[in-house]
C-alpha cells in the first residue's frame, strides 16, 4: 500500500495569503460588520471624539436658536448703544453689542444657523453631482468619462470667487442660492475623487460578478460599488463643510452674501471691522471670528479622525 | 545571596560540530485589546552549515512568523518574542542590541521573500539594490560593488546582466525578479538564507528553474537554508530535514526521507492524503482534512489539531501532547506516540472508494469556434492602436453536457482571458460561442440577460470576489432576485438551502465575508454561482488561493454538486494534479492557442507535446528517494510576450525538439485519433517524413505517469 509517495504541486500565481485574519477581527469576540469596525476605530481619536461632541453641540444649539437665544437677534437696543458705540460685553450681553444695540450673542448663535445650513446644503449639493457623475465616468468610462471630465475641467477654469460674485450679483442671495452657488463651485473635486475610487473598483471582481449575474450597470454602480466608495466621499464631505462655511463668511465680508440684518458670521466681521478700528470694539469681530474657526477646526479634526478610521489599508476590500 | 551581577550567557555545547543555529524554545506573541495571539508557542530545532531544513505548514502555522523572528523583523508594537533563544554562531541573537542585529541582517542571514515586486524597492534599479548591500556589509566601492553585482546577476542567470543591473523591478518578469532577490540575498555570502514561499507566486516552469538554481547555489556557496513553504512537493525536491508546524508549535520532525516514507503525526498523514498526486492512480474523490485551520487567539484545549483529528479520543482533549523521541531522530507531539501506550499507532488509510458515475454523454452544451481577443495598445493624446496584445488567437473546443473540460497554461496563455470571452464579460473580437445551439455574440439586452442565468463564474480569490459591504444571505439572493426566480420569503429559503448545500451554518446568512476564512468564503462564491440554477459554470482557478488541507473539500463538493445539479464546468488552474482529479477532458493553452487537447487518461498517460511533457515533469514529485534520479525537462527562458508572438509555432523558441518547420509554419490543431489532439509539427506526418522522422516516437525522457492500466 502506497502510503507515501505523492506529486504536490501549487505554484500559485495570486500571492492571496490565505485566511489570516487582521489582529481586530481575531480579537473581536463576536465578529462585526464593517460599519462597527470603522466606528470602534473612530473613537480611538480623542482629538476627533471632542470635536464631534463640540459640533453636535452646535448643531443642537442652532436647531434651537430661537428658543436658546436671550434676545432678539434683530432688536436695535438704541439705549445701550449709546451714539452708535457698540456695548462692551457685560453680564447681561456676554458678547456685547454692535452699533445698534442688538445682542451679539443672540446674533451669533442665530448666525450659527446659517452657517451651518449653507456648510451642509453646499456640500451636499456638491456631493450628491459630484458623485453621480464621477461615478458614472469612472465605470462607464470611454466617451462618457472624456465629457463629464472635460466639463469639470471647464468649471475648475473658472477663478471660484470670481464666478461666486458674479451669479450672486444677478441672483438674490438668500441661504438657498448661496448654498447651490457653493455646491456648483464645489462638486467637480468630489467628482474626481469619486471617478478615481471607481476606476480602481470596477476592476473588483464582485463587480465582475455582478455583471455574470446579469446585474445592470446602474445597479452595480450605485448598490454594489457605491457603498465600498463611501470612505473617501464621507472623508470629503467632511472637509468640505468648512470650505464652504468659509467661503460663505468671505462672501458675506465681502457683501455678496447673506445681506444684513440678518446675522452671519461672514456679515458680522464685515460690521465688525469699521468699529474695531474707530472704537477698540474688540468683541464685534472676536466672537463671529473665533465661532467660524473653531467650527471650522472641529470639522478638520474629524474629517482626519474619519480618514484613519476608513484607512484603506486595513479596509476589508 | 551571591551579589555578583549574572554573567552572561555561554552558548549550549553544540550537538554536532557543524552546527550553526539552534533556536530554543522560541515564543513570538502578538498583542491587542488584551488578547494575545500566539503566533509560535515554543519551537526549538537545530541546523547544521550547509544544511537545507523545510518549515512545513498552512495559515496559521506560524511558519512565516518564525522565519521572520530569527531576524527579529517583528512588528514591535503589536508583536514580540516573549522567549527563547536563537544561538547562532555561538551568538544569542535575542540579546544582541539592534545595531549589532543589523551586522547580521544581509550579511550573515539573508532572507528572501514571496513576492518579489513588493520587496524590491520599485523606485532603484536592481543594481542599484545589490549595490547598496555589498558597499554596506562587504565594504567594496562603488565600482568594484558594480562588477560583483554583474557577476551575480549572471550568476544566478539573467541573461545580459550588465544591461538588466540598470532595469527596474517592474521591468523584469516575475521569474528574473525572483532571481534578482535570490542574487541580493547572496551577495554578501550568508551563512543562512531563508526563503519563505520564495516560488508559489511563480509559474510551474519558472518555478522548477528557481528550485534548480536554489539548490546549485547551496551547493556551492554552501549554505544552509530554511525554506519555508506550504508544498510538500517541493520540500521533497529541496530539503534535507523537515519541521512540520500546526498553529504554531512543531508536530513533528524529521529527515526528509524519514517524513515521507514514515510520516508520524495525523496532521502530516492528513496533508500527505489530501492532494491528488500525480504519478499515482487517478482519484476522484480526495480525502480532505475536515474543518479549518485554527483561529490563533482562540486556540482549541489540549492538542490543538484534536478537533480534526480522526485518532482523537479524551486524553487528546484534557492535555497538550509534549514533543516525543523517536528512534533515529524523528520527534512528533502526538498522545499515539506516548511510550506507555502499549499498540504502537495504526494509520487507517480511509480512501474512499466511491467513484462518481458519471455517464457522460456527448452532447454538446459550450461551442466555440475560433475565438480571437486582441486587446489594443494605444498610445498618444489621440489614442492610435500602435499594437495589440494577442490574448486569445483562434482557438477551437466544446464542452458537452455534464462534461468538466480542464484547461491549463501559465500566466499570459489567455486561459482566464477565455473563460470570461464564454461569458462575455469580455467582449470577442473574432470567433463564435454557441451555447445550447444559440450564438452568445448576437444577443442583447433582456436575452442575454436570461443567458447569463444559465451561464456562471467562480472566481480565482476567495477575498476580493465577494462584496464586503453586502450580508451573504444578500449576496447569494442577488442572482435569484436579478432573475426573478422567487420573491419574499421564498428568498429566503433558498438562501437557506444553498447554504446547506455548500457546507455553511445557514444561519450565518447575515454576517459578512470578512468574518469567514478563505475556504468558507470559496463556499460562498460557489454558492452565489449555483444560486439561480446554471447549467454551466466557469471556475477560474477556484482553489488555487487555498490553504492545502482545504482544497481537497472544495474540489469534493464541486464534483457532488456537478452530480447531483447536472452542471458542466470549464476549470481553469495550473495545477496539474488537481486539474487529473476533476476532468474529463484537457487542454494546454499556450500564447492564445490550444497546444493539446485529449480526454483526461489519454492525457495523462500519454501526452503529446513538448510544453505539455515540460508542464508535467516540472510538477515537484514526493519521492525524496529518487531525487536526483528523475530528469527533468526544464525550459529555457521566460514565456515571450503576447505582443509579439513567435512565428510560426509560438512554443519554438523554447522547444527542446525544435525543427526546420518550426519557426516558419504554424501547426494546426490535428486530431491524431482517440480523440486526440495535438498542435505540433512533430505529428503531422508530412513534415515528420520530411524530417526523417516519419513513424518513430518521440525520445521519453521519463515515464511521467504510472501505466495506463492502473488509471
Amino acid at each position: 500500500m502506497t502510503d507515501h509517495d505523492a506529486a504536490l504541486e501549487r505554484p500559485q500565481r495570486v500571492t492571496a495569503v490565505p485566511t489570516t485574519l487582521t489582529l481586530e477581527e481575531l480579537a473581536s469576540e463576536r465578529p462585526e460588520s464593517p460599519w462597527r469596525l470603522t466606528w470602534r476605530r473612530f473613537v480611538r481619536h480623542r482629538l476627533a471624539v471632542a470635536s464631534a461632541v463640540f459640533l453636535l453641540a452646535l448643531f443642537v444649539v442652532a436647531l434651537l436658536a430661537p428658543w436658546i437665544a436671550p434676545y432678539d437677534p434683530n432688536a436695535i437696543d438704541l439705549q445701550l448703544a449709546q451714539f452708535g458705540r457698540p456695548a462692551a460685553p457685560s453680564l447681561a450681553h456676554p458678547m456685547g453689542s454692535d452699533q445698534v444695540g442688538r445682542d451679539l450673542l443672540s446674533r451669533v448663535i442665530h448666525g450659527s444657523r446659517v452657517s451651518l445650513a449653507v456648510g451642509f446644503l453646499a456640500t451636499g449639493f456638491a456631493i450628491v453631482v459630484g458623485t453621480v457623475l464621477g461615478a458614472v465616468a469612472g465605470y462607464l468610462g470611454r466617451w462618457v468619462d472624456m465629457l463629464i471630465m472635460r466639463v469639470a475641467d471647464m468649471m475648475l477654469a473658472f477663478p471660484p470667487l470670481l464666478f461666486l460674485m458674479a451669479v450672486l450679483v444677478g441672483v438674490r442671495p438668500t441661504a438657498l442660492t448661496i448654498s447651490i452657488a457653493i455646491g456648483v463651485i464645489n462638486w467637480m473635486y468630489v467628482a474626481r475623487l469619486v471617478r478615481g475610487e471607481f476606476l480602481t473598483l470596477r476592476t473588483r471582481e464582485y463587480a465582475e460578478a455582478a455583471r455574470a449575474i446579469g446585474v445592470p450597470a446602474w445597479a452595480i454602480i450605485f448598490r454594489e460599488l457605491l457603498p465600498n466608495a463611501m470612505g473617501p466621499i464621507i472623508v470629503s464631505a467632511t472637509l468640505s463643510i468648512p470650505a464652504a462655511i468659509l467661503t460663505e463668511s468671505t462672501l458675506s465680508f465681502l457683501g455678496f452674501g447673506i445681506q444684513p440684518p440678518t446675522a452671519s458670521w461672514g456679515n458680522m466681521l464685515q460690521n465688525a471691522f469699521t468699529y474695531l478700528r474707530d472704537y477698540r470694539a474688540w468683541w464685534m469681530g472676536f466672537y463671529p471670528g473665533l465661532m467660524i474657526a473653531l467650527t471650522v477646526l472641529a470639522f478638520n479634526f474629524v474629517g482626519d479622525g474619519l480618514r484613519d478610521a476608513l484607512d484603506p489599508r486595513s479596509r476589508i476590500d | 545571596m551571591d551579589a555578583t551581577p549574572p554573567r552572561r550567557d555561554q552558548p549550549p555545547t553544540p550537538s554536532t560540530p557543524g552546527e550553526l543555529l539552534r533556536v530554543e524554545d522560541l515564543r513570538t506573541y502578538f498583542f491587542h485589546r488584551g488578547i494575545t495571539v500566539r503566533a509560535v508557542d515554543g519551537i526549538s530545532y537545530q541546523l547544521d552549515r550547509g544544511e537545507v531544513l523545510g518549515v512545513v505548514g498552512e495559515s496559521g502555522s506560524g511558519k512565516s512568523v518564525s522565519g521572520l523572528s530569527l531576524l527579529r523583523l517583528i512588528d514591535s508594537p503589536p508583536g514580540r518574542i516573549v522567549s527563547g533563544r536563537i544561538w547562532f554562531d555561538g551568538q544569542d541573537l535575542l540579546r544582541l542590541s539592534e545595531a549589532e542585529m543589523r551586522e547580521i541582517r544581509g550579511n550573515e542571514i539573508a532572507m528572501i521573500f514571496q513576492e518579489p515586486l513588493t520587496s524590491l524597492n520599485p523606485v532603484f534599479t536592481i543594481g542599484d539594490q545589490i549595490v547598496e548591500a555589498l558597499v554596506l556589509h562587504r565594504g567594496m566601492t562603488k565600482a568594484q560593488a558594480r562588477e560583483e553585482a554583474i557577476t551575480l546577476l549572471a550568476r544566478v542567470g539573467i541573461p545580459n546582466p550588465a544591461e538588466r543591473f540598470k532595469a527596474y523591478p517592474h521591468q523584469l518578469s516575475g521569474g528574473m525578479r525572483q532571481r534578482a532577490m535570490i542574487a541580493m540575498a547572496l551577495s554578501c555570502r550568508p551563512k543562512l538564507l531563508i526563503a519563505d514561499e520564495p516560488t508559489t507566486a511563480l509559474d510551474v516552469s519558472i518555478q522548477a528553474q528557481i528550485l534548480e538554481l536554489m539548490k546549485e547555489l547551496q551547493r556551492d556557496f554552501q549554505m544552509a537554508m530554511i525554506f519555508i513553504t506550504h508544498d510538500l512537493g517541493v520540500i521533497s525536491e529541496v530539503c534535507d530535514k523537515v519541521n512540520v508546524m500546526y498553529a504554531g508549535r512543531i508536530v513533528e520532525q524529521g529527515t526528509t526521507p524519514q517524513l515521507f516514507t514514515r510520516p508520524r503525526h495525523p496532521y502530516t498523514w492528513g496533508l500527505l492524503d489530501c492532494l491528488p498526486k500525480i504519478d499515482e492512480p487517478r482519484r476522484q474523490r480526495l480525502t480532505p482534512i475536515v474543518g479549518q485551520p485554527p483561529n490563533l487567539a482562540r486556540l482549541p484545549s489540549g492538542c490543538t489539531f484534536h478537533p480534526r483529528c480522526p485518532y482523537a479520543w479524551d486524553q487528546c482533549r484534557a492535555a497538550e501532547p509534549p514533543l516525543f523521541q523517536l528512534p533515529e531522530g524523528q520527534t512528533v507531539r502526538c498522545w499515539l506516540y506516548e511510550p506507555s501506550r502499549a499498540e504502537a499507532p495504526v494509520r487507517l488509510v480511509t480512501r474512499e472508494e466511491l467513484q462518481l458515475q458519471r455517464t457522460v454523454e456527448r452532447r454538446p452544451l459550450l461551442e466555440v469556434d475560433g475565438l480571437v481577443k486582441h486587446f489594443p495598445i494605444t498610445r498618444g493624446i489621440l489614442q492610435r492602436k500602435v499594437a495589440d496584445v494577442v490574448a486569445v488567437d483562434g482557438i477551437d473546443f466544446t464542452v458537452n453536457r455534464g462534461e468538466t473540460l480542464g484547461l491549463v497554461g501559465e500566466s499570459g496563455c489567455g486561459k482566464t482571458t477565455t473563460g470570461r470571452l464564454v461569458l462575455r464579460l469580455l467582449e470577442p473580437t473574432a470567433g463564435s460561442i454557441r451555447f445550447d445551439g444559440v450564438e452568445l455574440r448576437t444577443l442583447r439586452g433582456d436575452q442575454l440577460r436570461s443567458f447569463r442565468r444559465r451561464m456562471q463564474i467562480v472566481f480565482q480569490d476567495p477575498f476580493s470576489s465577494l462584496n464586503p459591504r453586502r450580508t451573504v444571505g444578500s449576496i447569494i439572493a442577488q442572482p435569484i432576485e436579478v432573475h426573478r426566480l422567487a420573491q419574499g420569503r421564498e428568498v429566503e429559503e433558498r438562501v437557506r438551502h444553498i447554504l446547506e448545500r455548500v457546507g455553511l451554518n445557514p444561519a450565518y446568512a447575515n454576517r459578512y465575508p470578512h468574518e469567514f476564512s478563505g475556504g468558507q468564503r470559496q463556499r460562498i462564491g460557489i454558492a452565489r454561482a449555483i444560486a439561480a440554477n446554471p447549467d454551466f459554470i466557469v471556475l477560474d482557478e477556484p482553489v488555487s488561493a487555498l490553504d492545502v488541507s482545504i482544497q481537497a473539500q472544495i474540489i469534493n463538493l464541486l464534483q457532488d454538486l456537478q452530480h447531483d445539479l447536472g452542471l458542466s464546468y470549464i476549470f481553469i488552474a495550473h495545477d496539474l494534479s488537481v486539474v487529473r482529479a476533476v476532468s474529463d477532458r484537457v487542454a494546454v493553452m499556450y500564447l492564445g492557442k490550444i497546444v493539446e487537447l485529449a480526454d483526461n487518461v489519454e492525457f495523462y498517460s500519454n501526452p503529446l507535446h513538448p510544453y505539455t511533457k515540460a508542464l508535467l515533469s516540472a510538477v515537484p514529485r514526493i519521492d525524496p528517494t529518487r531525487r536526483g534520479a528523475r530528469q527533468r525537462i526544464i525550459l529555457q527562458g521566460d514565456v515571450p510576450s503576447p505582443i509579439n508572438p513567435p512565428s510560426g509555432c509560438r512554443f519554438h523558441t523554447r522547444c527542446p525538439y525544435r525543427f526546420t518547420p518550426c519557426d516558419k509554419v504554424e501547426p494546426r490543431l490535428r486530431d491524431i485519433g482517440s480523440r486526440h489532439f495535438v498542435a505540433c509539427h512533430l505529428y503531422d506526418p508530412e513534415f515528420a517524413k520530411q524530417a526523417g522522422l516519419a513513424g518513430k516516437a518521440i525520445p521519453a525522457t521519463e515515464a511521467v505517469v504510472g501505466s495506463p492500466g492502473r488509471g
